[in-house]
């Protein structure tokens, strides 16, 4: 599983993904992060957070895309397959790596924060509560895509995939508006990852949000092996 | 205990459906330690899906494997050791350079041995010391095979399974490939999976001939050999004109069917014989077209195709039986 992990990381710098992944996701959270604090005169980073979560949808596929999709289509997919390492650990090896080019980028974005110092007294906690929000969600958004990449042999339609599961699954709140039935609004604000993140926004911890989004992860963890299982029995 | 000193690989009544259809049907065979064994049979007659099993790489849908004695389906990590597979299409992770590729797959197979020594055997065996710092997508297909035999050699697995390892490759490389196989077969079981019956002929011990998921013969490569050097088809270059030549071979006792099959060199035509069982018509052939100053520039058994083959051998099978 660790070779796999290492082979992943070194795949996403010796390829343009890691490169056009990064630079996509620090001038994307930049120019976010630049309207919502200073343009707007603010240091409340809620803003910037809410948002994000919406340009997670467009960036993360861009992560997870080639994951199993890649591996299918140059047939390297039975090298794994046939060596001594389980399914399940090579599911994690991608899903860790991935995570840890995610979570290293989040942390690169924080330098955004330190000018905000000059300028008044942003609230720490609030920014740290939202952090972990957003790793969640990201950790929760990648599971996604890599279930999205076991389904399909190509690379863009995995990532097309991946950006229309996850609007469906980050913006289902926004029809509630619309809906009339009680029961089907209960049903989408429960199912969207957007409304979960209210709390943490207020600089909440909230716990049941953070069971929520490693649930999540973990069923679309087990769907993807669940599909690699399935293949062998086709 | 037996069993596993006896016979490396034993496939026992295994069977594949892809919904209706059967890709594997009730195939049973050993492979024994040392040997190797060819898998003879068409395009899709099943000879990937059986390989593919038999590393694990897919499931069965009934029936039993066991590799150096260990169940494939039960316990498929253990399993695994022991095999090196070579699929179809290399399995090469094209943006890395050799010595990266190599070094992933040692590691992902969790080896023990000294790794720079024994990466360093691999290339020297598989030849391709030359390329190891080159980039696997900037490699010939020649090159790119060696890799992709290189990673099935990683971790010294006692059992070797290549899946079509000369497809696409130009003569002199599928000579080299040919040796490289035949001298892995020293110290190492290995199953090789082939389309081109002298490819078998060149490197096997034994053949398992596979048909429509079904296997059809189980030989040594000695009664292959017998029953592939057909004594009752020849095919013969003649000269002279078509017409004349075709009646004076028909005058040759013991020839039952002549056809001409169109190759045409100079003043000379090729004609395909057919002779009565247990005739041999090579000799008296020979005196017919020198009493007609008809040169004989050429006489060779024909070649049968795999079709034949099957046939053939099915026939002989049937007799078996009968007597």
């Amino acid at each position: 599983m660790l070779a796999l992990y290492k082979k992943e990381m070194r795949t996403y710098f010796t390829t343009p993904l890691g490169y056009v992944f990064l630079g996509v996701f620090l001038a994307v959270s930049g120019f976010v992060f630049a309207m919502s604090t200073y343009y707007s005169q603010t240091s409340d980073v809620s803003a910037y957070f809410q948002t994000m979560i919406l340009g997670y949808v467009v960036i993360i596929p861009i992560l997870t895309m080639r994951g199993f999709a890649e591996e299918r289509r140059a047939r390297t997919e039975q090298l794994l397959l046939t060596s001594p390492i389980t399914i399940s650990g090579m599911v994690f090896a991608k899903f860790f790596a991935a995570f840890t080019m995610f979570a290293g980028s989040v942390l690169v974005s924080c330098l955004y924060y330190l000018p905000l110092f000059n300028y008044g007294t942003p609230n720490v906690g609030k920014a740290v509560g939202s952090l972990i929000a957003m790793l969640l969600i990201g950790m929760c958004f990648i599971s996604v895509g890599l279930f999205v990449s076991t389904l399909t042999e190509s690379t863009v339609t995995a990532c097309i995939g991946t950006m229309g599961t996850l609007l469906v699954l980050s913006a289902t709140s926004i029809f509630n508006s619309i809906i009339d039935s009680y029961f089907v609004r209960q049903v989408l604000s429960w199912v969207s990852v957007y409304s979960r993140f209210d709390n943490f926004v207020y600089g909440e911890f909230d716990i049941a949000a953070t069971v929520y989004y490693i649930s999540i992860t973990a069923i679309f963890l087990f769907l993807s092996v669940r599909i690699y299982e399935g293949r062998r029995y086709a | 205990m037996e069993d596993t000193q006896k016979f490396m690989i034993r496939i026992s009544n295994l069977v594949k459906n892809f919904g209706s259809k059967y890709a594997l049907d009730d195939v049973s065979f050993s492979v024994g330690k040392g040997e190797i064994v060819g898998f003879l049979g068409p395009n899709g007659a099943g000879k990937s899906t059986a390989m593919n099993i038999i590393t694990g790489y897919l499931s069965s849908t009934s029936g039993e494997v066991k590799v150096g004695g260990i169940d494939i389906f039960e316990n498929p990590d253990e399993a695994k050791k022991l095999i090196g597979f070579l699929p179809e299409q290399p399995p090469l992770y094209i943006d890395m350079t050799v010595d990266e590729y190599l070094s992933f797959v040692y590691e992902l197979k969790g080896c023990t041995l000294n790794k720079k020594k024994h990466l360093e055997e691999v290339r020297s065996v598989t030849k391709i010391e030359d390329v190891r710092h080159r980039l696997i997508k900037n490699l010939s297909k020649g090159y790119r095979q060696r890799v992709g035999i290189a990673q099935a050699l990683i971790g010294n697995p006692p059992i070797i399974i290549f899946d079509e390892p000369t497809v696409g490759l130009d003569p002199k490389q599928i000579i080299e490939i040919r040796n490289l196989i035949r001298n892995l077969g020293k110290t190492h079981t290995v199953i090789l999976s082939t389309h081109i019956l002298s490819e078998v002929q060149s490197v096997c011990d034994r053949v398992v001939i596979i048909n429509e998921g079904k296997i059809v013969a189980d030989e040594k490569i000695e009664s292959l050999s017998e029953v592939v050097q057909d004594r009752r088809r020849y095919t013969a270059k003649i000269c002279g004109p078509q017409r004349e030549v075709l009646s004076a071979i028909r005058s040759v006792q013991g020839v039952t069917r002549v056809e001409v099959t169109g190759e045409r060199e100079l003043d000379s035509y090729t004609y395909l014989i057919e002779a009565a069982q247990g005739v041999d018509i090579r000799k008296p052939l020979f005196f017919e077209m020198s009493k007609q100053g008809r040169p004989i520039i050429g006489l060779e058994a024909a070649q049968m195709n795999l079709e034949e083959i099957f046939i053939r051998i099915m026939d002989r099978q049937e007799e078996g039986g009968n007597k």
